[in-house]
């Protein structure tokens, strides 16, 4: 039997600190992770790493939602990734990881393993 | 393969050559073009625009780039030798035609009053002629005699009001002298003259009607010329423009007949007596008439290429309708405009005091159009002229009457000319749109129509509009409206959330087109509706562009580019070293831009806010280099070091831009300002630019350099700086109204409805009444005016947004690194391999 993988959180800020509709970008176990909080108040958690320009900027995007998913535009060239699965609606070929997101007392803690 | 020889590079000769080589494909046609003059044919319809730039590159004609053409300039033909079937040129060269056209078009009539050849005496027909005029006008100025300097022109037709336009704008005061009791007298009637001539006066010309040129005589230096009931008027420069006669020597000489007033004698096939020789444009006496216009000549044109390849076209008959603007007045003639067809009755409407007549000319049961004059308003044109010869729509008074409402598109006859100039049909365009054309840029590139002289632009629109194509003017998925529509809800709801925008009048979330569109709109309405309010306070801050909402240009590897603002690009020793030493002690890579300033660039987003410290501290604030604002007004030394210099270029551009800076719009604005007409600031090449002359400045507008560069055009000229100050501010508040999501002004301005005589009436002659308006809003925007990245250095909460990772802000991001080159940083993956990118991920070639 292999050693069994233990979910690790970190924690990245206060809930009430994430502007609603505006990212943060936060380091998590050496990677940069892209952190959101819609409008309805919904959060989500994504690769720092726009695959198209490889700088370390989603969380800089504007976030909003096409046909009612919620999205987020690279600031770099603008292509959108749909927030909830990381997948670029632009060209669904190209994707970027998500990460879990969870508030524990009013921190937000991102999962990465 | 044979060859056709061209005598006469001019429209009509050029037409035929672009018809010919586009036709045909099966290449048995080598093309020979003989010109007399030194440059290829040019918009001469456009002459009159020449004395705006001096340019005459912006006259040139799209060239013609094909294996089978022989451009051959400066060369005219002298001689046809039709037994031989060769014409000999000036220079010598001999060419044997199997085909021979020509297209020498016409030259101006001088009347042979005693003196009309005194040095002083010019015509207007060629830059040449231009340069010469402008030559004596400068030599005029410079005397030092008294009075103004004047000049007079002779023929008061459509091209001697050009002239006097032209002269007036050399400085001159312009008189015209026509013989006829009024203006115009070949297209309009007495009371359409009449108001024109109240117009005309009203702009500072004098004019004589009723009066023949009697004699010009040589007067201390100066000249004077005799009108017939006694009149004397001292003179600079006299112009002739009393008429066209045709070039018809060349035919003359080979032998070949005349019409009875002159012109090459042509059929409808525009072919002489003898075969193999064929006359198109002004210099063809078709069936014995000779046409002054150019559209008639391209048809000319038309038939000739499509005979010459083996088809049986003919001459269509010509529409002689034309629309002229000279300093915003309107003047318009179609069809039968003197009423001269057997029963023709006429409807007016003249109203002197709104300075507004039409008349119409009816068949005998009042039902068919027969044709019209406009002055004043010639709005309706488009749609009258081309109702010409069908049933009226509606009854006739109430077409003309100013509550008549817009005639309906769909009530077009399918035969109808939408556009004269390329003798379009209103059947065409519909074939055209069936196929795909879905735009008016479309219907251009497929039919032509719109390419010429742009009167009809707003017919195809409503054509388009006609058969159902929506012109979809939605912002994005969010928003059906455009961005002027957005923002004239914001201004009248005084709505100050993208929230409640998008609940209230759109859908879903928006996206990152829509929401810094309203951020901006916001942003340019801040100083009217939430004074003193930041792009970044609350829900704004979502809103932003990733530029603004760092306040810094982002960069390909993710870090920033921080821009300084120096005005006018006028900068201090003490301020320079402080750049110096700022780029030194952060790592910043330096380069000196294009906009007269200097761009420090690698700036980590938690580092922008320790530079901006020192900066501020130092005196310097935001650039605005990463808004959708005024970026730099640049500027030329000027008198205070320039030898050549009339003003104080720098001391204007730096108040131009302190009083901008901040100004959010559309798109952004740049600006210049040159001290005298060498223009070593660029002023043409900006959405603003001023040029200085020895008594003010002249404004031009809608310039832009970039992806399609466009000279600005000349929107007044001599101002003070008040008049020119005021201006400018309607100018760019009214583009912030009603422009079109990032749409600098070059596009706007091409696609504003009216085009530079509208914006001139709208922002001059206050023809919409909103100046109050835009005057108000500017004084609030300047007078609200403050520095972005003080109030952020001000405020803590957002202060704290400039980290690198929330949970850990000292670590600077891993992902960033930097090589050395030429002894400064630069991204380090840089070079491998990534395309070079200019918009977006992929450069829409065309589309915009
Ligand atoms: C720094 C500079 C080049 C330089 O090293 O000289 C520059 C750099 C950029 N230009 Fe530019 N432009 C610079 C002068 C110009 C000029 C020349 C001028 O202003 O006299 C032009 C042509 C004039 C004009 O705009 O009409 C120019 C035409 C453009 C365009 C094309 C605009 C167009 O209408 O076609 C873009 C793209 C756009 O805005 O959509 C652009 C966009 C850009 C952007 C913002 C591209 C981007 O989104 O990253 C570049 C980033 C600037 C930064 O600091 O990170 N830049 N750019 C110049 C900054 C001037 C300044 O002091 O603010
Ligand atoms: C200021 C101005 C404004 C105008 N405005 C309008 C307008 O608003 N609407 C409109 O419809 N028309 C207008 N016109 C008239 C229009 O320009 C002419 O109808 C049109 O240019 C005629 O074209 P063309 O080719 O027949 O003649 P041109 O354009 O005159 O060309 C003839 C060319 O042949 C050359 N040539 C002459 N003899 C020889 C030779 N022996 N060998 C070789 N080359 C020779 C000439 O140098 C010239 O370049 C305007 C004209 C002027 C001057
Ligand atoms: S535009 Fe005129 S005043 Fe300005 S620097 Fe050039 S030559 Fe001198
Ligand atoms: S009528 Fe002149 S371009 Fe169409």
């Amino acid at each position: 039997m292999t050693a069994p993988v233990r979910a690790h959180w970190t924690a990245v800020c206060r809930y009430d600190d994430l502007i609603p509709e505006r990212g943060v970008a936060a380091l998590v176990d050496g990677r940069a992770v892209a952190v959101f909080r819609t409008h309805e108040g919904a959060l989500h958690a994504l690769s720092n790493l726009d695959p198209f320009s490889r700088a370390s900027v989603l969380s800089r995007g504007i976030v909003g939602d096409r046909g009612g998913r919620a999205t987020v535009a690279s600031p770099v060239y603008k292509q959108v990734f749909e927030l909830a699965t990381g997948v670029c609606l632009d060209d669904p070929s190209v994707s970027v990881s998500t990460y879990p997101v969870r508030v524990v007392n009013g921190v937000v803690e991102v999962c990465s393993s | 393969m044979r060859t056709v020889v061209v005598a006469g590079h001019g429209m009509v000769g050029h037409r035929l050559v672009e018809a010919l080589t586009g036709r045909d494909v099966q290449r048995h046609w080598r093309i020979v073009v003989l010109a007399e003059e030194i440059r290829p044919a040019y918009d001469r319809v456009a002459l009159s625009s020449y004395v705006d730039s001096w340019d005459a590159e912006a006259l040139a004609l799209p060239a013609i780039q094909d294996d089978r053409v022989e451009l051959r300039l400066g060369d005219p033909c002298v001689r046809i030798d039709r037994r031989k079937r060769t014409v000999h040129t000036v220079s010598g060269y001999r060419v044997a035609y199997d085909a021979l056209v020509l297209a020498t078009g016409s030259a101006p009539f001088v009347p042979p009053v005693p003196g009309h050849d005194l040095p002083g005496c010019y015509v207007y027909r060629t830059p040449e002629d231009l340069d010469a005029i402008r030559a004596a006008a400068q030599r005029a100025m410079r005397t030092t005699a008294l009075g103004r300097r004047s000049g007079v022109v002779v023929g008061g037709g459509l091209l001697g009001l050009e002239a006097a336009y032209a002269l007036r704008q050399l400085g001159l005061s312009p008189h015209v002298v026509e013989i006829a009791p009024h203006l115009m007298p070949m297209q309009v009637d007495e009371g359409g003259g009449a108001l024109l001539r109240r117009f005309i006066e009203g702009l500072g010309v004098r004019v004589y009607c009723g009066q023949a040129t009697t004699a010009i005589e040589p007067d201390r230096g100066r000249m004077l010329v005799r009108l017939s009931d006694g009149t004397e008027l001292d003179t600079d420069v006299v112009v002739f423009s009393a008429g066209v006669r045709p070039r018809d020597t060349l035919a003359r000489d080979a032998g070949l007949p005349l019409g009875e007033r002159g012109g090459v004698l042509v059929d409808v096939c525009c072919r002489t007596c003898d075969g193999d020789i064929w006359a198109i444009g002004e210099c063809a006496a078709i069936e014995g008439r000779c046409y002054g216009l150019v559209a008639p000549g391209y048809a000319m044109a038309e038939v000739v290429a499509d005979r010459l390849l083996g088809g049986n076209a003919t001459f269509p008959g010509a529409d002689t309708s034309t629309k002229l603007k000279l300093l915003g007045v309107d003047v318009a003639s179609f069809g039968d405009a003197h009423g001269r067809a057997q029963g023709a009755l006429e409807v007016v409407h003249n109203d002197p005091v709104a300075g507004r007549y039409a008349k119409l000319v009816v068949s005998d049961d009042a039902r068919t159009l027969l044709g019209g004059v406009l002055v004043g308003d010639a709005t309706a044109y488009g749609t009258l002229r081309a109702l010409v010869g069908a049933e009226l729509p509606a009854d006739p008074g109430a077409l003309i009457s100013p509550s008549g409402g817009e005639l309906d598109a769909s009530a077009l006859p399918a035969g109808a000319q939408v556009c004269t100039c390329h003798a379009v049909t209103v059947e065409t365009i519909g074939a055209a749109v069936q196929e795909g054309a879905r735009t008016v840029p479309a219907l251009k590139e497929c039919t032509k129509a719109g390419t010429g002289c742009g009167s009809c632009v707003p017919m195809l629109k409503k054509l388009l509009a006609a058969q159902g194509v929506e012109q979809s003017k939605a912002l994005c998925e969010h928003f059906s409206h455009s961005r002027a529509e957005l923002f004239e809800i914001v201004a009248a709801t005084r709505i100050t959330t993208f929230s409640e925008l998008v609940a209230k009048h759109g859908t879903g979330r928006g996206c990152d087109i829509c929401k810094p569109a309203v951020a901006s709109i916001l942003a340019s309405l801040s100083a009217l509706l939430s004074p003193g309010s930041h792009i970044l306070d609350g829900e704004q801050a979502a809103l932003q562009d990733t530029n603004d909402h760092f306040l810094a240009n982002l960069q390909r590897n993710g870090t920033y580019s921080v821009i300084p603002r120096i005005p006018g690009g006028e900068i201090t020793p003490e301020k320079l070293i402080v750049l110096g030493e700022v780029a030194r002690d952060f790592g910043l890579y330096t380069k000196i831009t294009g906009g007269q300033r200097i761009d420090l660039f690698g700036a980590r987003v938690e580092q922008l806010p320790a530079i901006w410290r020192r900066l501020v501290d130092a005196g310097f604030e935001s650039g605005h280099a990463y808004g959708k604002a005024l970026r730099t007004v640049k500027s030329c030394v000027g008198t205070d070091w320039c030898r050549y210099g009339v003003q104080d270029s720098v001391g204007l551009a730096i108040s131009l831009e302190l009083r901008y800076r901040g100004l959010r719009a559309p798109h952004k604005v740049k600006a210049a300002v040159s001290g005298c007409a060498r223009e070593c600031a660029e002023a043409r090449g900006k959405d603003f630019g001023v040029i200085a002359t020895e008594t003010g400045w002249n404004l031009y507008v809608g310039g832009n350099g970039g992806f399609r560069p466009r000279h600005a055009e000349l929107l007044i000229s001599d101002l003070d700086t008040e008049t020119l100050v005021r201006t400018i501010d309607r100018f760019l508040m009214f583009y912030v109204r009603t422009a079109d999501r990032l749409q600098r002004t070059a596009s706007w301005l091409e696609e504003l409805e009216g085009g530079l005589d509208h914006l001139r009436d709208v922002i001059v002659h206050d023809s919409l009444g909103i100046c109050a308006e835009l005057d108000a809003a500017m004084e609030a925007h300047v007078a609200g005016y403050s520095d972005e990245w003080r109030g952020v250095l001000e405020d803590p909460d957002k202060l704290a947004r400039f980290t690198s990772f929330v949970n850990a802000p000292g670590v600077p991001d891993p992902s960033i690194e930097f090589v050395q080159e030429r002894g400064q940083p630069t991204p380090a993956h840089r070079r491998d391999g990534q395309p070079v990118l200019i918009a977006g991920s992929k450069l829409a070639v065309g589309a915009r």
